[in-house]
């Protein structure tokens, strides 16, 4: 195994193999993703990015393979709560805020600090947290929609509020499953925007469908195709390559 | 405690203050008017709205589960149960050698039954003390521990409430027999005094009316407070997107336990305050259908408000009590069934949420479909 090489990187994949009643969802997938990277990941429908995720997430344990998160933590072994607390951001493909509250308190939810239960009902919002919160605000447009409940906003701003909880989250890499997805054109460009200034600190891997999100990203692309890595390089590199036209546009 | 008293809400001032002036106004209406005036309280309406304040008390208790965390425990008499028994385990070593067969050792259905000698788990319940400890912490070491495996292994939903209808219902069976040692089916009863004080005595019933009604005061603060923290704000997390709330690094089963736990200890003392006042605690307070009785309570005042569970305990039992003691008697249970069906369909968000979203849209006009609902309809 290559394991030499992975102690350089953040997030280090190796011969993952995933089977659900016997489909192989992921077939021996290798991959590595560099610290202060953003990587997209791209493929047809059932490649495994989804299930990708959930393995470096702790959702789901692979059948076999290593999973380790800058070099040295094994997240086969961790659940989500633990692998979130080592600062492993996840965003769904669906917005997934909480309705119910307003989006400060989304935010405050979010925000990197002490999770026990025990001390919850004790907590009080520091000076720092304020200001952070109004840092992040800022930063995903949502000033002015702080008292709302989230359940209120438009899609578009659930999306943001969504990234906006990651960053909250002060996460060292960041995973985002289709951020555009059912977004206008200028929305899909300004979550675009979002996501380079967020890469500026931090480690970003996304999922995504639309190509032509990804051409405005303009980052390193892995295509996945049942399960396992079939290229990786510049969107032109690959969107040259003769079996990933072959796996786009159907044999 | 700051946070406590400048978080509470017009409606939360407005209950306290009717619970505590009950506290003191049933009393005095009772024991200090004649009973001619007008004002004046018959007795047997003492231990009456005593008993619908323990169920308020228990309702809170569910509320702050169901309506905050979206546990929906079908068993939550069980942990009511509990707390009456050990209080009723107390009352019956108060009886002393005043039982029908005059044994001073023994309880009279351990006489009845042929045993020698108290069992060692009636150790200890002569002492008022040790009763009020058992009260609290026999039903939080089984709410700690049957939680602790079930949020442990991640059950939800309608699993999780059948596992708890099958605690209660096991519970149930295992009092409903004489050899478990409380009472089998009777129960325990013929109480005669509680710390040396008459139990029917009026002034004692009036005492223990004023206690269920502190009782249910500190209950209700003692959720509002967890439910205005950030604790309340990781249990609607977890309600509503649970996933979201593990993969932002939150321990979900730790928050479920410790409000699991905290609900099970309320109503646990809201039995051993409905016990001294009824008079009895015999096994059919573990039938499934108490348990799910309380839903309806919670379901009628309101989801996710507190007040509004306490609320709908209140009224869901007055009606009972009107309707059990007229010739409407065989319809009590159509009614109570229709009543949970048309409040989930016209009033998902029970009494007081939908009051609440009225007074809401009163106040700002035009502003009505913005306000989104406090708590999800009942499931």
């Amino acid at each position: 195994m290559a394991l030499a090489q992975a102690p350089h990187s953040l997030l280090y994949l190796d011969g993952v193999t995933v089977s659900f009643d016997g489909f192989k969802a992921l077939n021996s997938l290798s991959l590595v993703v560099e610290a202060g990277e953003m990587r997209a990941i791209i493929g047809p429908n059932g490649a495994g990015k989804t299930t990708m995720m959930d393995v470096i997430t702790g959702k789901t344990r692979p059948d076999e393979g290593d999973v380790l998160f800058s070099g040295v933590v094994d997240l086969t072994k961790l659940d989500e709560t633990e692998i979130a607390t080592l600062g492993i951001g996840r965003k769904f493909q669906k917005p997934t805020v909480f309705e119910h509250h307003t989006v400060l308190d989304n935010l405050r939810l979010a925000l990197a600090g002490d999770r026990r239960a025990i001390t919850a009902p004790f907590w009080r919002e520091s000076e720092r947290e304020r200001t952070r919160i109004e840092e992040i605000l800022s930063t995903v447009r949502l000033g002015e929609h702080r008292g709302r409940l989230a359940g209120g906003l438009s899609h578009g701003q659930k999306q943001w509020l969504e990234i906006g909880m990651l960053l909250a989250q002060e996460p060292r890499l960041l995973l985002v499953d289709e951020p555009a997805a059912g977004m206008t054109d200028a929305e899909t460009r300004q979550t675009a925007e979002l996501l380079k200034e967020i890469q500026r600190d931090r480690t970003v891997i996304v999922v995504e469908h639309d190509m032509s999100f990804v051409r405005e990203l303009g980052v390193r692309v892995t295509v996945l195709h049942e399960g396992s890595v079939l290229a990786e390089g510049s969107l032109d590199q690959v969107s040259a390559d003769e079996r990933v036209i072959e796996v786009y546009l159907g044999r | 405690m700051r946070r406590l008293l400048f978080g509470l809400d017009a409606r939360g001032v407005l209950f306290l203050v009717v619970v505590l002036a009950a506290a003191v106004l049933v009393p005095v209406s009772n024991l200090a008017l004649p009973p001619s005036s007008p004002l004046h309280l018959p007795s047997h309406w003492v231990p009456l709205i005593g008993k619908y304040l323990c169920y308020a008390l228990l309702a809170l208790a569910v509320d702050l589960i169901w309506g905050y965390c979206g546990i929906l425990s079908l068993g939550h008499g069980a942990f009511f149960a509990l707390g009456g028994y050990a209080m009723g385990m107390y009352l019956m070593r108060q009886i002393g050698s005043r039982g029908v067969y005059g044994n001073a050792m023994l309880p009279d259905f351990m006489v009845f039954l042929n045993w020698k000698e108290l069992p060692f788990y009636w150790y200890g319940f002569d002492y008022f003390a040790y009763a009020v400890l058992m009260v609290m912490l026999v039903p939080g070491l089984l709410a700690f521990v049957f939680g602790w495996f079930a949020f442990r292994s991640r059950v939800t939903g309608v699993y999780l409430s059948i596992i708890t209808q099958a605690l209660t219902f096991a519970l149930m069976l295992g009092f409903f027999r004489n050899n478990f040692g409380f009472g089998g089916n009777n129960g325990l009863t013929d109480f005669k005094d509680i710390l040396g004080f008459n139990i029917q005595a009026p002034t004692t019933r009036a005492a223990l009316f004023s206690i269920s009604a502190l009782a249910l005061a500190f209950g209700y603060l003692l959720c509002r407070w967890l439910v205005t923290s950030k604790f309340g704000m990781v249990l609607v997390a977890v309600r509503d997107e649970e996933p979201r709330a593990r993969f932002l690094g939150y321990r979900v089963e730790n928050y479920k336990l410790v409000a699991f736990v905290v609900s099970a200890v309320l109503a646990g003392i809201a039995g051993a305050l409905y016990v001294p006042q009824v008079g009895i605690i015999n096994p059919s307070e573990f039938s499934p259908a108490n348990s799910i009785e309380i839903i309806v309570w919670v379901a009628v005042g309101g989801r996710g408000t507190l007040v509004g569970a306490a609320l709908g305990a209140v009224a869901v039992n007055y009606a009972k009590t009107y309707f059990t003691t007229g010739m409407l008697a065989p319809y009590w249970l159509f009614a109570l069934g229709g009543l949970f069906i048309l409040v989930t369909l016209l009033f998902p968000k029970g009494i007081v949420g939908t009051l609440s979203d009225w007074f809401r849209r009163e106040r700002a006009p035009g502003n009505g479909a913005a306000s989104a609902p406090v708590a999800k309809p009942a499931e």
